[in-house]
C-alpha cells in the first residue's frame, strides 16, 4: 500500500479511537475537553516502556492505558461532582496540566520531545478499533447500556430506579480515559516521536467536534465523525490556507441541517429494520 | 411499614413541611390531598431521597431513610412516579420497563455477554407488565410518542418493574379522561391486591374517595386531618382548606 494512504488510514484509526473515548464519557452526559491529556499519558507511558525497558508493544499499550485511566479516576471522582460547563472547565484544565507536565518533565525529553517508539501497524491500530467497536456494539444491546442511557436522559429518575449514578459516571470516565490512553500509545508508536504540543487543547476540541458532527446518540456517530474529519483535510488540500475556514463552514452547515449530528439513533434503528426486511425477503425467496 | 415522624422541610425562609407525622400500613391504598403548594410532592421527594429533610425521621420497615441516597432507598423497595411525567425519552416503551429491572439482575459489565439465563424470564415479566397496562402492542415505539394517559401508565409499569413494596404515585390520573381514569383505578386496585402498599397524591376527588382506604390532608405544610374517606368528607378543617371559610 502507498505510504501516504497508509499514513492517512493509521491516523483515521487513531481518530476513531479518540472519538470513541469522548463518546464513552458522553454516554453519561459528561463532556470532557481533556482527552488529549489522557492520550498523552498513554503515549508517554507506553513509549517510555518500549524504548527504555524494551517492553513488548501490546503490554506497554495496555499499561499506558491503565495509567491514563487510573489518573482519570483520580481526577474523575472529585470532578464528577461538577456538572455541565464546570466539568468541561475542569477537564480542560486537566488536559493543559498534563501537557505542561510533559513539557517540563526531563526523563521523557521535556521540551525536546521523546524519540524512538516504533512498531505500530495498521493491523494493530484497526485491531483495537475492532475491539472497541465490538465492545460498544454489545454495550448498546446490554442492560449496562440501558443504565447509561437512563443516566444520560434523566439522572434523578435513574437514581429513583436504584441506579448508582455516581458509579456509572465514574465508570464511563474510566473507560474513556482508557480508550484515549490506547489511542495515545498507538499514536506514539506510529509517529516514532512525540512532544507535549502534540496533545494540546486544540486536539481535545477536535475530538469533541468529531463526535458532535457525527452524532452523539450512538457510537456509530462518533466513528463516522472521526472518519469524515480524517479524510476531509486530505480531500481539501487544494484549498490550502482556506481549509480551516471551510471546516468551520461544514460544521455550521451540518449543525443547522442535522442538529443531532449526522447519525441519529432513529437512523440506526431504521437501517436495522431495513436490513431485517431485506434478509427476510431473501429468506422467503429461498423457500 | 412507612413511618414519617416530625418531618420538616424549609426552602430558605419558606416552611414547605412543618412537623408532619404519618404512618402507613402494609397492603392498603393511602391518599395524600391538599391544595396546591401544600407540600405533597415535597413529602414524596423527601421519602425517596431526592431532597434532604430539614428535620425529623423517615423509617421504612425499621430502616432510617433520611441518611440514604435515592438509589439506596429504591433498592429497599420504594418506587415512585412523577407529577410531570419523566420517562426516558431516548428509549422505547419496552426499554423503559427493562431498565427498571436492572438492580434485580446482572446489569454490570457481564450484561454485555449473553450469559444471563434469567434474561428470558425478565423479558416475559416486562411483557406481562406492559400487557397489564395495555401498552404491549406499542412496546417498540419511542416513549415520547405515546399519548398522555399512556405515558402515565408506562411510568407506573416502570415503577412496578422494580418490584417495590411501597409505590408512590404523584397525580396518576392527571390529564386522563373519565374512561382512562376508571381503568387506572382498576389497575391500582389490582396492584394493591398483589400485596403492595400505595400512597397517592391526587386532585380528582372521585379517585381519592373511590379507592383510598385512608386519607391524609396537608395544608400549608401542616397535616390538618386524617381518616377514612367518610371522615375526611365531613371534616370542617378540610372543607375550609378547600373552599375557604364562610363569612359570618
Amino acid at each position: 500500500m502507498n505510504v501516504y494512504i497508509e499514513g492517512v488510514l493509521a491516523l483515521m484509526g487513531i481518530n476513531i479511537l479518540l472519538a470513541l473515548s469522548v463518546y464513552a464519557i458522553l454516554t453519561t452526559d459528561q463532556l470532557s475537553l481533556g482527552n488529549a491529556g489522557f492520550m498523552a499519558i498513554g503515549a508517554y507511558t507506553s513509549a517510555y516502556l518500549t524504548v527504555k525497558f524494551g517492553v513488548a508493544l501490546l503490554p506497554a499499550l495496555i499499561i499506558g492505558a491503565l495509567t491514563a485511566s487510573l489518573i482519570g479516576l483520580l481526577i474523575g471522582i472529585p470532578a464528577l461532582r461538577l456538572k455541565g460547563i464546570y466539568l468541561v472547565m475542569a477537564t480542560l484544565g486537566f488536559g493543559e496540566m498534563v501537557r505542561t507536565f510533559f513539557l517540563n518533565f526531563e526523563p521523557t525529553g521535556g521540551a525536546s520531545g521523546f524519540r524512538g517508539p516504533m512498531g505500530s501497524s495498521l493491523l494493530l491500530i484497526y485491531g483495537w478499533v475492532i475491539v472497541f467497536v465490538a465492545f460498544f456494539w454489545l454495550l448498546a444491546r446490554s442492560r449496562l447500556g440501558r443504565s447509561l442511557d437512563a443516566v444520560r436522559d434523566d439522572p434523578e429518575v435513574a437514581s429513583t430506579l436504584g441506579l448508582d449514578v455516581v458509579r456509572l459516571k465514574v465508570w464511563a470516565f474510566w473507560l474513556g480515559a482508557f480508550i484515549a490512553g490506547i489511542a495515545g500509545g498507538l499514536y506514539a508508536h506510529h509517529m516514532f516521536y512525540i512532544e507535549s504540543s502534540n496533545f494540546n487543547f486544540l486536539l481535545s476540541t477536535m475530538i469533541v467536534l468529531y463526535v458532535i458532527l457525527g452524532g452523539m446518540e450512538t457510537f456509530w456517530g462518533a466513528m463516522v465523525g472521526a472518519i469524515i474529519f480524517s479524510i476531509l483535510p486530505e480531500v481539501l488540500r487544494f484549498m490550502k490556507d482556506w481549509r480551516l475556514s471551510f471546516y468551520g463552514a461544514v460544521l455550521v452547515t451540518v449543525m443547522i441541517i442535522r442538529p443531532a449530528g449526522i447519525i441519529t439513533r432513529e437512523m440506526v434503528r431504521d437501517f436495522r429494520e431495513w436490513l431485517g426486511r431485506i434478509f427476510h425477503r431473501a429468506r422467503t425467496w429461498d423457500a | 411499614m412507612l413511618e414519617i415522624s416530625n418531618v420538616s422541610k424549609n426552602f430558605g425562609g419558606l416552611m414547605a413541611l412543618d412537623q408532619v407525622n404519618l404512618q402507613l400500613e402494609q397492603n392498603k391504598i393511602y391518599g395524600l390531598i391538599g391544595p396546591n403548594g401544600a407540600g405533597k410532592t415535597t413529602l414524596f421527594n423527601l421519602t425517596t431521597g431526592l431532597l434532604p429533610v430539614s428535620g425529623g425521621s423517615i423509617q421504612f420497615q425499621g430502616q432510617e431513610l433520611t441518611s440514604l441516597h435515592p438509589h439506596q432507598i429504591a433498592r429497599l423497595g420504594i418506587a415512585r412516579t412523577f407529577q410531570n411525567i419523566r420517562l426516558f425519552a431516548s428509549m422505547t416503551v419496552l426499554e423503559n420497563v427493562l431498565v427498571a429491572q436492572n438492580i434485580r439482575t446482572q446489569s454490570g459489565i457481564t450484561s454485555l455477554l449473553p450469559t444471563n439465563h434469567r434474561e428470558d424470564s425478565f423479558r416475559k415479566e416486562a411483557e406481562s407488565l406492559l400487557q397489564q397496562m395495555g401498552l404491549w402492542q406499542k412496546n417498540k415505539e419511542k416513549s415520547s410518542s405515546l399519548a398522555y394517559g399512556e405515558q402515565r401508565r408506562l411510568e407506573i409499569a416502570r415503577a412496578l418493574a422494580l418490584e417495590p413494596t411501597l409505590l408512590l404515585l404523584d397525580e396518576p390520573a392527571a390529564g386522563m379522561n373519565e374512561a382512562e381514569t376508571e381503568e387506572l383505578l382498576d389497575r391500582i386496585q389490582e396492584i394493591r391486591n398483589i400485596g403492595k402498599t400505595i400512597f397517592l397524591i391526587e386532585h380528582d376527588m372521585n379517585v381519592v374517595m373511590g379507592i383510598c382506604d385512608y386519607i391524609f390532608v396537608l395544608n400549608f405544610g401542616k397535616l390538618i386531618a386524617q381518616g377514612t374517606p367518610a371522615d375526611i368528607q365531613a371534616n370542617e378543617a378540610v372543607i375550609e382548606a378547600y373552599l375557604g371559610r364562610e363569612e359570618d
